[in-house]
């Protein structure tokens, strides 16, 4: 949740009006949407120049800079692929890269819960090291604090970081035109999948690994080969890239029409999703983004991406039209097609 | 991926597509239920209205079972749930569907022990970790559903474990339909049958639909090819003005059900003599109660439950949408006071319910000028 610009203090009207807190305000979709644009927003942002990004833009003495943070509360801490506290890492790595910006340096704010074994901190902090030694970027300070046993679990970790931004590119929604090119960066759905399944509670088991990763590398050759064509960019996490993808659409005011055959998506993920009644849309990833770029550059822009070790599975997965505008449409190869929503609340499996 | 993307060959499609276009032609139109609400989800998922001939309307049945269960039930099993010990374990299908004070989810948010399962099983297994607490299963579904809750009672006794209940709220699908066909303003011209109930009942529980009503209906499956090929077959019979009862779903349902899943629910589950259903109000012989000889096991009767019936509003029109006479957008709540994140009405609460379907797939495709240069 960040503002690009400037901030000033005029009366807002609160129109958050949900009487308390529910996991669906943190699940990202549109609850999550509803609190920060009825409540966090006008109360802490004043009147908002703009749609909501990834990151905020901040002009320091002439320097633009690019600024984030995110939360990580992750159950179970461990799983294929990942762990807390890479996440914590890559997350706040992919905010600002998906903003037009290099992460230079990282703080990181640990919550513990009191009992937490010095292993399981100790084998994060190495994570976190390590998984900013690949993403080339400083983690430059920190606070800890700890609670009461039971009011936590285990540990959550926040980062801040900022970014210098990236050459000439600029993310705006609403630079996005009919016609532009909808591009994704490799398969959909590995991370939330890998979570659901590592939770335990399906009795399912699958060969997958959650994609967290930075997305960096992918960003700036995109960037390089495509800089001025790019009109927007978003790291689909939580809420999946329906999610993602519909705020685009609402930011932007234009239709988003998606081909089907055209997602990648693995065949454990689908298999899974089949099962559990889930859209990999829907799904949350961690190492991927979806960008929109100019129809000249798309050519350029895919292949650049594609020479990156870990992008040979991009695609060009859809395109912007005039309509069904406010909406994502979902076309399928035998000519149906279906609107895709944000998520509301969680993904939950369906059995009956 | 095997098993799914057969039945999704676009050729196959294209080609099925012409033959329903050829056989439904221009003259009449023809209306089709399809009773399942896994049926109804596949019609929106896959945009099958966009390959179907204008004159061939499908009309969404009543096979959602977290549709039509009256919140009032909701709302009991939720109130057993408040006592310390009991964990509530339910499909992930419940999760959302709201009672009075609130859905099982939001319940969990302000500190219920509520837990997520995959099968009733799953559930037993919860009560044998957990020694001290009881943990009831709010059971939810038809027969598709109903056997491995039997099978998991069963289990249960063998076993003689006692920290572990059954919150029935199991229904049984020919009474829905017979409550379809008998109401006055019903105009139904075929049914597509439900695919997952027959699996377990088999095909010969609709032989009455054809030789009473005149009705031809087929069981199908749920993938696109599994559907249109139902629609060629429905069609084929309302041309030769036939009612017979098909089976297209060969390759899951057997014509005579499955015998072992059918002992299963008779040893456990008896009927109610009646039951409310959302939206259609009481259905004679509809659900399933535990025996008495399960009753150890029953939380309907291990517990105090308040028992108190909820209605849904007056201008919620669930009942002409659930039997066809209103399409969901033309419900004056629809995409206003009733939305899928804050549902009034049943058939809003589960995305197998028709207005959530069409909420979430379709309703906004209407503003659509066309299709045809997609793609």
């Amino acid at each position: 949740m960040s503002t690009q610009g400037t901030t000033e203090a005029k009366p807002v009207p609160i129109r958050f009006r949900d009487s308390q807190i529910e996991m669906a305000h943190g699940a990202g979709g549109k609850a999550s949407r509803r609190l920060v644009e009825g409540l966090f927003a006008p109360l802490l942002f004043g009147n908002i120049p703009g749609p909501l990004g990834d990151a905020a833009l901040v002009d320091i003495s002439g320097a633009r800079v690019a600024v984030t943070t995110d939360s990580f509360v992750v159950k179970p801490l461990t799983f294929p692929g990942g762990s807390i506290g890479e996440l914590a890492v890559n997350g706040t790595v992919n905010d600002l890269a998906v903003s037009g910006a290099r992460a230079e340096a990282l703080v990181v704010s640990y919550v513990l819960e009191a009992g937490l074994p010095t292993s399981i901190l100790e084998a994060e902090v190495r994570a976190m090291a390590r998984a900013a030694r690949e993403a080339g970027v400083r983690i430059a300070g920190g606070d800890t604090k700890v609670v009461e046993h039971g009011k936590a679990d285990q540990m959550y970790i926040t980062t801040t970081g900022i970014g210098r931004c990236l050459g000439e590119v600029a993310i705006d929604p609403c630079s996005v035109r009919p016609g532009d090119k909808i591009l994704l960066s490799g398969p959909i759905g590995d991370h939330g999948i890998t979570i659901l399944l590592a939770r335990g509670e399906l009795d399912l088991e699958a060969d997958l690994y959650s994609d967290t990763r930075s997305v960096l590398p992918l960003v700036e050759a995109l960037v390089e080969a495509a800089g001025p064509g790019i009109r927007w960019m978003r790291d689909p996490t939580r809420g999946g890239a329906a999610t993602s993808l519909n705020e685009l659409a609402c930011d932007c005011g234009l239709g988003i029409v998606l081909f089907e055959e055209q997602i990648p998506v693995r065949d454990a993920v689908r298999g899974a999703c089949e099962l559990l009644g889930l859209d990999p849309l829907h799904i949350a990833n961690e190492g991927q983004f979806l960008a929109v770029v100019a129809p000249e550059y798309a050519d350029a822009a895919i292949n650049s991406l594609r020479l990156v070790p870990g992008g040979e599975g991009s695609q060009l997965i859809g395109e912007i039209r005039e309509q069904p505008a406010g909406s994502v449409l979902v076309t399928t190869l035998y000519g149906g097609s279906r609107i895709i929503d944000m998520l509301v609340g969680d993904p939950l499996p369906r059995i009956c | 991926m095997r098993f799914v993307d057969e039945f999704r060959e676009p050729e196959l499609i294209s080609k099925t597509a012409e033959e329903i276009r050829r056989l439904a032609g221009t003259e009449r139109q023809y209306r089709m239920m399809e009773v399942c609400g896994g049926h109804t989800h596949a019609i929106y998922r896959f945009g099958l209205k966009d390959i179907l001939p204008e004159n061939i309307e499908l009309i969404h049945g009543p096979g959602c079972p977290v549709c039509v269960l009256p919140m009032g039930r909701i709302d009991d099993g939720l109130a057993i749930a408040q006592r310390p010990e009991i964990i509530f374990a339910a499909f992930g299908d419940m999760m959302r569907v709201p009672g009075t004070q609130g859905s099982p989810l939001e319940h969990k948010a302000r500190g219920m022990d509520v837990r997520i399962v995959y099968s009733p099983s799953d559930a037993l297994k919860l009560a044998r970790l957990n020694p001290e607490k009881h943990v009831m299963f709010f059971a939810i579904g038809f027969e598709t559903t109903a056997p491995s809750t039997a099978l998991t009672l069963m289990r249960a006794k063998a076993e003689g474990i006692r920290n572990f209940s059954v919150f029935s709220n199991h229904v049984t699908i020919i009474p829905a339909i017979r409550a379809i066909l008998d109401s006055p303003d019903m105009r139904l011209d075929a049914f597509i049958g439900p695919g997952h109930v027959s699996t377990v009942i088999g095909c010969r529980p609709y032989e009455w639909i054809a030789a009473n009503e005149h009705k031809p209906i087929v069981v199908s499956g749920f993938e696109p090819l599994d559907m249109l090929q139902s629609v060629v077959m429905l069609l084929n019979q309302l041309r030769r003005g036939e009612a017979r009862v098909e089976n297209q779903y060969k390759r899951v349902v057997p014509w005579e059900g499955n015998r072992a899943a059918l002992r299963a629910m008779a040893e456990v589950f008896q009927l109610r003599p009646y039951f409310e259903w959302r939206g259609l109000g009481f259905i004679s012989q509809s659900a399933l109660r535990l025996r008495d000889t399960y009753a150890e096991w029953d939380a309907e009767q291990r517990f105090d439950i308040p028992g108190v019936r909820v209605t849904d509003p007056q201008a919620a029109q669930c009942g002409e949408v659930l039997k066809g006479v209103l399409k969901p957008h033309q419900c004056k709540l629809f995409g206003r006071e009733c939305t899928p994140e804050h549902p009034i009405g049943a058939l809003m609460v589960s995305s197998e319910g028709s207005c959530a379907a069409y909420f979430n797939y379709e309703h906004r495709k209407a503003v659509l000028t066309s299709l045809s240069s997609m793609a």
